[in-house]
């Protein structure tokens, strides 16, 4: 591993992911109708966006890690697609 | 030639085999941890086939009945057949395979071990400290609300042996990606290895849908919140789409690396070029893909969506075609080949005929109505079992045969050996096929009792059984034998031109004592091939 990184940065993300969950608990609580799913899913997604450029290091952008992250987005993707059919068409 | 130490021989030690990082000798610790799984799963098989020998309940109740199947289902499953050719064979072969001294990331590769052997365990706490009775599949509501035995600790052993094979296949990924010997290319690769790096993708992609869906189903049953239970907000199909998302994948883990195997035999047997190289090599990648879009299938009679079910159901005939293509291309390939009936190759040949079953029956489950008329009964059952059993376990046992003299250094019996592969062939017949026509009477699965009209298919399921189980223990023997007095083996004793047989058997420790150097495309076989290794 050439290229260690102090793990300043990985401590700072993982404190972040505790502050965002700490203020998805709180949020939680305060009634905002439909927007609680809404506001519950952007600060999960912002969670999900530290995770992978951060811990998974997929900001050396290199082409082949990007792929499999890319499939992995993707194979999400369908996991949705095809389950939300299902929900969507039922009758 | 004659460096006489061996990674057999390097060092005799406990602590030099449980501390290894040696590619070779893990494989040898999965080997046997393995073993040991598959009889305790075959135990299981083994009561259950002696409760259905009559229509009453003599043997045990119903109760008990429900953890027998499920601790059959979760061991054989996830403790046997998705680590059983990628873990043992393929840890072993890949390296060679491609020249390499290791895998990518041999501390990668022990830990893989531990963590498999301690979801192991914890399985296994489950099951001797009282069992579990939801069936192999976890369904909720009964997982999450009303079973009352030890599903959160069993689904805890999965959810951590889940992580085994999640580095198990980066290890592959990045190993075939990176690690290959001058002049492979990938249109050299043999086709074990463009098989397993299907697996391995499935195995990156599907598994933590899988951590994913046991970890809420036993967060609903712990803290009560509502994931899968409707009257607190939940889905209750949404278990069965997740689940199902890595499950159909899942069932591709455990045929691929076998699809994979029998392509060395057949081409090595028959001592040609597999027909249609890169059409094989792209179906497996094509299968991966594929079957994450037919999960559906599994949830025909579920209350499903008639569109979803539609859509499922078509997506399942097209999965079959890059199958069919394979099973095509394996009988080309026999076609004017010079055909050797060693022991491997009689695998290899019953795997053909049984996999086909599987694979049709296959096609009779994704038409939605004879699914109705068919799920949930014993046609399933021997569907499955037909793949993989009748298909995964005899590639395993085929490689095994094929391998053993590199991974052993040692011959085994020709005659033993023939002997136990026609007695597999034959016991799984008579095991399986009468529970395809049980199911097509309408024979419900996991009952312990049944009809009487039903008991003559199953006593010859299982009388077919009771063989299976003896053919099933003769590699025991014979192969145990000749691990310590068998006849030594030459390095190449298939006269097989892939990688695996340049070294001396069995291979040094790091391999290859020069880096090999590729020049032609795999399966270069030269007919005159006599020499059938004999155990005199
Ligand atoms: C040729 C492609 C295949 C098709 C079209 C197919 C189709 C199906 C369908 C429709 C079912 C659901 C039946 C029901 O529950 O009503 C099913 C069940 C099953 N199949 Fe296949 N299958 C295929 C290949 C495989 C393979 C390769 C394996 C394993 C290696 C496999 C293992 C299973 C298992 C384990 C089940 C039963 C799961 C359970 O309910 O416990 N199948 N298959
Ligand atoms: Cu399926």
């Amino acid at each position: 591993m050439t290229d260690w990184r102090p793990p300043l940065a990985l401590i700072g993300a993982w404190l972040g992911l505790l502050a965002l969950l700490a203020l998805t608990v709180t949020l939680a609580y305060v009634p905002l109708g439909a927007g609680n799913a809404v506001v519950a899913l952007t600060i999960g997604t912002i969670k999900a966006g530290l995770v992978a450029t951060i811990f998974m290091e997929l900001w050396h952008r290199r082409g082949l890690t990007l792929v499999f992250a890319g499939a992995g987005l993707f194979w999400l993707g369908i996991l949705l697609y095809l389950g939300s059919m299902d929900f969507l068409t039922r009758t | 030639m004659m460096s006489d130490t061996n990674y057999l021989t390097t060092d005799f030690t406990l602590r030099s085999w449980f501390l290894t990082t040696d590619h070779k000798r893990i494989a040898i610790l999965y080997f046997a941890s393995l073993i040991v799984f598959f009889f305790i799963g075959g135990a299981a098989a083994t009561l259950i086939r002696i409760e259905l020998a009559t229509p009453q309940a003599d043997l045990v109740s119903s109760d008990v009945y429900n953890r027998l199947f499920t601790m059959h289902g979760i061991i054989m499953v996830w403790f046997f057949l998705i680590p059983s050719i990628p873990n043992t064979l393929g840890n072993f072969i890949v390296p060679l395979m491609i020249g390499a001294r290791d895998l990518a990331f041999p501390r990668l590769n022990l830990m893989s071990w531990y963590i498999f052997m301690l979801g192991g365990c914890t399985t296994l706490f489950a099951i001797f400290a009282g069992g579990v009775d939801t069936g192999w599949t976890f369904y909720t509501p009964f997982s999450t609300l009303y079973s009352n035995s030890y599903v959160i600790v069993a689904a805890a052993g999965v959810f951590i042996a889940g992580f085994s094979s999640i580095l198990t296949g980066l290890n592959f990924i990045v190993t075939i990606h990176r690690l290959r010997a001058p002049g492979l290319t990938w249109y050299r690769l043999p086709l074990f290895l463009w098989s397993l790096y299907a697996t391995s993708v499935i195995l990156v992609l599907a598994t933590p849908v899988l951590a994913i869906t046991l970890l809420l189903m036993a967060t609903e049953r712990f803290f009560g919140v509502g994931i899968f239970d409707p009257r607190i907000g939940g889905d209750p199909l949404l278990f069965q789409h997740l689940f199902w998302f890595y499950s159909h994948p899942a069932v591709y883990i455990m045929i691929l690396p076998g699809m994979g195997v029998i392509n060395e035999l057949i081409s090595c047997f028959s001592r040609k070029q597999v027909f249609g190289y890169k059409f094989v090599a792209w179906c497996s990648l094509a299968i991966a893909a594929v079957g994450f879009l037919v999960w559906g299938h599994h949830m025909f009679v579920s209350g499903q969506s008639l569109v979803a079910s539609l859509v499922f159901s078509f997506m399942s005939f097209i999965v079959a075609v890059p199958s069919a293509i394979k099973v095509f291309n394996w009988t080309a390939t026999l076609h004017k080949g010079s055909i050797h009936f060693d022991a491997p190759m009689l695998y290899a040949l019953g795997f053909i005929g049984l996999f086909t079953v599987g694979g049709l029956t296959g096609l009779f489950l994704a038409c939605l109505a004879y699914d109705v008329h068919a799920t949930d009964t014993y046609f399933v059952v021997a569907h499955f079992h037909y793949i993989m059993v009748g298909g995964m376990v005899t590639a395993y046992f085929g490689g095994l045969h094929y391998w053993w003299p590199k991974i052993t250094g040692r011959l085994y019996s020709e005659y033993w050996a023939r002997t136990a592969a026609v007695l597999i062939f034959f016991g799984f017949n008579l095991t399986f096929f009468p529970q395809f026509i049980l199911g097509a009477e309408g024979m419900p699965r996991r009952y312990h009792v049944y009809p009487p009209e039903f008991q003559v298919w199953n006593v010859l399921s299982s009388g077919g059984a009771t063989i299976l189980a003896v053919a099933y223990l003769m590699p025991l023997f014979y192969l145990g034998y000749s691990a310590f007095f068998g006849k030594r083996a030459p390095a190449n004793p298939w006269d097989a031109p892939g990688l695996e047989w340049q070294t001396s058997s069995p291979p040094p420790e790091h391999n290859f004592t020069t880096q090999p150097v590729v020049t032609r495309d795999p399966y270069q076989y030269n007919e005159a091939f006599q020499a059938e290794p004999q155990n005199a």
